[in-house]
């Protein structure tokens, strides 16, 4: 089932003349309205009229975060006050915040690609959703929201926090999907099985549409076989829209960008060149539609690449593989670069320890110590110090052997590791200087 | 065989004087407690009067905790009274994996003993002379 067959089903040839169109279209809006653009184009040289195939956008400057902090409030608006129907912003954490406005198209035509997402996981109008992201300046409760209604669903916002009587809806209401963080996910269904419920036989719920944070391939199992349900990712960054800039269809093999309104490239984050489909390297956007925020090249600081197959759901528009890294989030551990998703990706293969996991970072002298907090799943023999002791020189190991650094492991008892209520903190960095 | 209360503690200061608070409001009373300890974990091993209890309280509050069947057997408190015990076991091939002893009063002793496979161990002790000790003489039964 398609939400907008035409459009998603669009042959290749057929888009890309579609994506020519908008782009040119878009880039000009950008240029005539941003001062910003107007600067950048000039001193690369460029001009809108550059732009004869999707290729000469090459040719164009990137825009990267900084710039939307330094032209924070308005500086990147392209649209009259009037014609602004809603602002988000990014949290702070690492700086200015940073705002993003959407026009009454733009959340129009960010509901539909949310949309899109809910029909890959058989969602319809009789489906009642259940928006548990944060509502608020946060992106991910009023996208998921916004594309629930498009969709034609019955929507629950009950936002994120207070999670038994989440959990109480979803049995009393009958939630069929479940829009959230995937570590909520995981809390929801925890929650649920000590409150005396197998999530997966007695609730209603077939579907989950996870995104905003990192989630290994067996994070999303142990969500699946937990609450019994099928697992469709969803990427969005807000500062090129939100949730639904590509979805995760029933196939299973990567996200289908919505094509028709985001033009994406992948570059090699140090030479900044194009690279091939299926390399890995930095996603970088540029807006087709947009019209308060127009994005040319926008360099988001993920990692992925780009899955070019002939997906068996029969959608055209190309896929994204799993987010493998933020370069933001990217630790510097003894001048290796590690990634938290490849130590999940590990300690997940583990069966004798839970999905919970917390990295430490300390001064050790001059060098960084690295310190992997664990906690047994609640069959674990540990009246054995022998298996204790083995496990984590097990893990330690394989931990080695991947990263190349040396990680001390600790076990924990359970509940050290602060369980999340929205985005978890996998990292703590308490070195000096360097956060 | 016995039911011993088996207890994960992180190393940290603290933290066994929180897992015997948890079993005290519980309402669990202990009759020995042994500690192992390593760098960065610690296993406290327990006989409590009640250890299933125990041990569904102290998972209620967050802690990792199992009940092990242990090898517990009475001996004269008198010079030699783990060794003849030992030697036996020893004879017997069975192999110990960790053990603590305990008075009960001048007169006797509890030897409590976590043993590797060992098929009818417990009778042959008796036969032996040895007298081990049953459950309801260290704990109420709660299973």
């Amino acid at each position: 089932m398609y939400f907008q067959e035409e459009i998603e089903t669009m042959p290749r040839e057929q888009l890309r003349e579609l994506q020519l169109e908008r782009m040119k279209k878009s880039i000009r809006h950008a240029y005539d309205n941003v001062d910003f653009y107007k600067k950048s184009f000039a001193e690369a040289g460029v001009t809108p009229d550059d732009l004869t195939c999707l290729e000469d956008l090459a040719k164009f400057p990137f825009v990267v975060k900084q710039d939307m902090r330094d032209a924070y409030p308005f500086g990147l608006f392209a649209v009259p006050k009037k014609d602004v129907a809603r602002i988000h912003a990014s949290s702070g954490t690492t700086g200015q915040a940073t705002v993003v406005g959407h026009t009454a198209n733009d959340i129009k035509n960010w509901g539909d690609c949310f949309a899109r997402g809910i029909y890959m996981v058989d969602g319809s109008a009789d489906s009642t959703v259940q928006v548990s992201y944060g509502y608020g300046l946060f992106t991910g409760g009023l996208g998921a929201h916004y594309g629930a209604e498009a969709a034609g669903c019955s929507v629950i916002p009950t936002s994120s926090g207070n999670t038994k009587r989440q959990i109480q809806m979803m049995v009393d209401l009958g939630t069929d999907i479940l829009c959230c963080t995937p570590s909520y996910a995981l809390y929801l269904a925890d929650t649920a099985i000590s409150m005396g419920y197998d999530p997966a036989k007695d609730f209603k719920l077939s579907a989950g549409i996870f995104g905003a944070e990192p989630a290994s391939e067996n994070m999303r199992q142990e969500i699946r076989d937990k609450l019994g349900i099928r697992y469709c990712d969803v990427y969005g960054l807000s500062e090129v829209m939100g949730p639904g800039v590509a979805m995760e269809c029933s196939e299973s093999h990567g996200l289908h960008l919505a094509e028709d309104h985001f033009f994406a490239e992948i570059i090699d984050p140090e030479t900044l060149q194009p690279v091939p489909d299926g390399t890995y390297g930095e996603l970088v956007f540029t807006t087709l539609t947009r019209e308060c925020c127009p994005l040319v090249r926008y360099r988001t600081r993920d990692i992925t690449r780009i899955i070019n197959e002939e997906c068996a759901c029969g959608r055209t528009h190309r896929k994204i593989d799993r987010i493998i890294g933020r370069s933001d989030d990217m630790m510097i551990i003894r001048g290796v670069n590690v990634f938290p998703s490849q130590i999940e990706q590990i300690i997940t293969g583990f069966d004798e320890i839970t999905a919970h996991y917390q990295i430490v970072l300390t001064d050790n002298g001059p060098l960084d110590k690295v310190t992997l907090n664990v906690e047994t799943v609640p069959e674990f023999p540990i009246d054995e110090i022998r298996k204790l002791e083995d496990l984590k020189a097990r893990l330690g190991a394989e931990l080695k052997s991947n990263l190349q650094i040396k990680v001390d492991i600790k076990i924990v008892e359970p509940k050290s590791i602060e369980r999340s209520e929205g985005k978890a903190k996998r990292v703590i960095d308490l070195r000096e200087g360097k956060h | 065989m016995i039911s011993q209360l088996t207890v994960f503690l992180e190393n940290d200061k603290g933290r066994l004087a929180a897992a015997c608070r948890v079993l005290s409001d519980a309402g669990v009373n202990l009759h020995a407690l042994n500690l192992a300890d390593t760098a960065d974990f610690g296993v406290a091993r327990v006989l409590a009067d009640t250890p299933n209890a125990a041990a569904e309280a102290l998972r209620a509050a967050g802690y990792r905790a199992m009940v092990t069947p242990v090898l517990a057997v009475r001996v004269p408190n008198v010079k030699g009274g783990l060794a003849t015990l030992l030697e036996f076991l020893d004879q017997q091939s069975v192999n110990i994996e960790y053990g603590y002893c305990f008075s009960v009063n001048p007169e006797m002793a509890i030897d409590v003993l976590k043993i590797g496979e060992a098929e009818g161990i417990e009778a042959k002790l008796e036969e032996a002379g040895f007298a081990t000790v049953s459950p309801e003489e260290v704990y109420q039964l709660d299973c």
